[in-house]
């Protein structure tokens, strides 16, 4: 018998010894097959000549093996794999009885077919067919949301809409008194930046009173409104996607949907009638800080006296300014409302989903207000208002 | 019965018994009471769990046998008394050699645990990342053959939200026995899985242990399971809040003094 080592750099010589015998080859196992020790693979044998010789029969020997793990179970199935494929009969008799049987358990449910997935990797053609065939279909489902969401409101208009008014002062709660620590910090600062920007410019032409049309100004038609809108978006629709995002996991909603309840009009409906409700009265609250903000600046560092900045203030704005920008501020919380419910109704059935259900509903409100912002403001100008 | 379980009825140990801890014995709970503040769960738990043993903790609802197991698997400290582990006292050595105990356990838990964020291929890797030197291709390959232990070959690149819930099942045990584990711990295996499902699971426990000749501690109380599978108990009760019985479950089914005990393990129905 001719004991020769194998060679191969994954086959090291210490563990491995290939053996002539009269009725085919016998691979000699020794030492410690651990994961400490890595994964051999026996890629390198199949290139021997022993091998490719189709010898009768390849008997693994393990009389010599000290210890084993999942390293050399690896090792096996890669084997038996390699010898299958070289059509060379593979003799696993001789192994730990342990082995023996988690080798049997390994191979005793076939891989299903198809389940593996491909490992291609899609072109750039269809990768963006794919990318503008999601965006499609999302805007399809934020337009029939949005549709489902009005009919729930109309029904609510007609007092046909079945929800419970308690969730939905239970919500009011959440998103209005409770968000105002954050929307007074916010709004004042606004106002502050505005006023010390418009302080900044206006003084060199000695227009330091026209500060407090610019911060009311402001303020009341686009700022107060937006940065309310951006607030909510970020504290309490993340908060509707990642409340309803987990009773879609815990199977809630398929439950209303079950005992004939819309889970739109009972879940959705609430949320979007105390955010109708609150933003504008935040939006109220949030333009008199800011200008408060404004004028703490403007009081602070010119001759301003207070009164002249109240008096410049009530006159700079209107009843209509100030319509136009609650108008502006409910159609922002019918917009956070419905990203934030739509997302968390599409979550799928993981904790990662939750997640990812509140970052896309901040990101889906945000980049709406911005857009609706931006139309609202252009229909403004063309009615004069 | 098979001659292995012959050979355990026969070693019967009578109730409140424990084994000193010992090389058979890589389990021995002493005089253990789990509470949670002044709620006490269970008191004066004694029992000794054999290497290469199918142990089940049985009870009725809510008797604390998951509780239990937390105490075992160093996830929850006893309020008195003492668990051995391999001859250590679990809550008595530090953090860190209590981290290199457990790490020869894996914990199959209720619903699988397993992470939603990662694939079934990376929730097995993580931990063969961690604790091993391998390479990227290797920790592929093993968590490769794990999932074909459990019949999920060709499943690698799935995250556990695209598979039904007894593959989320299967692929738990497949992430437990990532490090080759010497105890693996199943908190409920067949809650919730169909009658198939939960038998190639029972199935698969069995392989487990002759093949990696692993011990095994199952909590739970499905009986059909129970029977297949286990090779020791304990019995929990949870009105006295003790355990009422030790031993091979069809015996105890058949010879228990407890009525309790033969209740529970007949459905409700005296024998």
């Amino acid at each position: 018998m001719a004991a020769m080592s194998a060679e191969a750099a994954t086959l090291p010589a210490e563990r491995l010894e290939l053996e002539r015998v009269r009725d085919g080859l016998v691979l000699k196992l020794k030492g410690a097959w651990r994961l400490t020790e890595g994964v051999a693979s026996p890629q390198g044998l199949f290139e021997r000549d022993e091998l490719a010789a189709k010898p009768d029969r390849l008997k693994v020997d393990a009389s010599a093996l000290a210890a084993w793990d999942s390293a050399l179970i690896v090792f096996l199935l890669d084997l038996k794999k390699g010898c299958d494929g070289a059509g060379i009969p593979l003799d696993l008799s001789g192994l730990p009885d342990g082995a023996r049987r988690l080798v049997d358990l390994a191979l005793a449910v076939p891989e299903r077919e198809g389940a593996r997935r491909s490992d291609r990797i899609a072109g750039f053609v269809e990768t963006l067919g794919r990318e503008v065939q999601g965006a499609l279909k999302s805007a399809g489902e934020m337009l029939e949301f949005l549709g489902e969401s009005l009919i729930a409101l109309a029904r609510a208009a007609t007092g046909r809409a079945r929800f419970r008014m308690s969730d939905m002062y239970l919500v009011l709660q959440e998103c209005g008194p409770g968000a105002l620590p954050i929307a007074t910090l916010i709004s004042f600062l606004v106002g502050v930046i505005l006023g010390f920007v418009g302080l900044v410019q206006l003084a060199q032409f000695g227009a330091d009173i026209f500060v407090a049309n610019l911060v009311a100004v402001a303020m009341v038609r686009e700022m107060g409104g937006m940065m309310v809108g951006i607030i909510m978006a970020g504290r309490t629709g993340a908060a509707f996607a990642a409340q309803l995002g987990t009773m879609n996991v815990n199977d809630e909603i398929a439950a209303f949907r079950t005992v004939g309840i819309p889970p739109v009009e009972f879940l959705v409906l609430p949320r979007m009638l105390a955010l109708i409700f609150a933003i504008p009265l935040l939006t109220i609250y949030a333009n008199v800080v800011g200008m408060l903000g404004g004028s703490a600046v403007t009081i602070a560092l010119s001759d301003v006296s207070l009164l002249q900045y109240y008096t410049q203030t009530v006159g700079s704005v209107d009843l209509v300014d100030w319509a136009s920008g609650l108008f502006k501020a409910t159609i922002y919380g019918v917009i956070i409302a419905i990203s934030g419910c739509l997302r968390g109704m599409q979550c799928k059935k993981s904790a990662a989903a939750v997640g990812d259900a509140a970052t896309s509903a901040v990101v889906t409100a945000i980049v709406l207000i911005i857009v609706a912002e931006a139309v609202l403001t252009v229909i403004y100008q063309v009615l004069g208002i | 019965m098979t001659e292995q379980q012959a050979t355990v009825s026969a070693d019967l140990e009578p109730p409140g018994t424990t084994s000193a801890p010992s090389a058979e014995a890589p389990i021995v709970v002493e005089d253990v009471t789990m509470a949670f503040g002044d709620f006490v769960v269970q008191r004066g738990l004694n029992f000794t769990v054999k290497r290469g043993d199918v142990f089940i903790i049985m009870g009725g609802s809510g008797c604390g046998k998951s509780t239990v197991m937390r105490a075992l698997i160093g996830m929850q400290a006893p309020a008195e008394g003492r668990v051995w582990f391999e001859g250590q006292n679990l809550w008595e050595i530090d953090e860190t050699a209590r981290q290199l105990l457990l790490q020869r356990c894996g914990v199959v838990f209720q619903s699988g645990g397993i992470w939603s964020s990662m694939t079934l291929a990376e929730n097995i890797g993580l931990t063969l990342g961690e604790y091993t030197d391998l390479k990227p291709k290797e920790i592929l390959e093993v968590a490769r053959l794990k999932l074909a232990l459990v019949g999920l070959a060709g499943f690698e690149d799935y995250y556990p939200s695209e598979i039904s819930g007894g593959m989320q099942r299967r692929a738990g045990v497949a992430r437990a026995l990532a490090l080759d584990p010497e105890i693996l711990f199943f908190d409920e295996p067949s809650a919730g899985l169909d009658p198939i499902s939960s038998r190639r699971l029972d199935e698969l426990i069995l392989e487990l242990r002759d093949s990696l000749g692993a011990t095994i501690i199952v909590v739970t109380h499905e009986l059909a399971s129970i029977f297949t599978i286990a090779s020791n108990s304990v019995v929990l009760d949870p009105d006295t809040k003790t355990q009422i019985a030790t031993g091979d479950p069809k015996w105890l089914r058949e010879h228990s003094d407890n009525r309790a005990v033969r209740e529970f393990l007949n459905r409700g129905e005296e024998t």
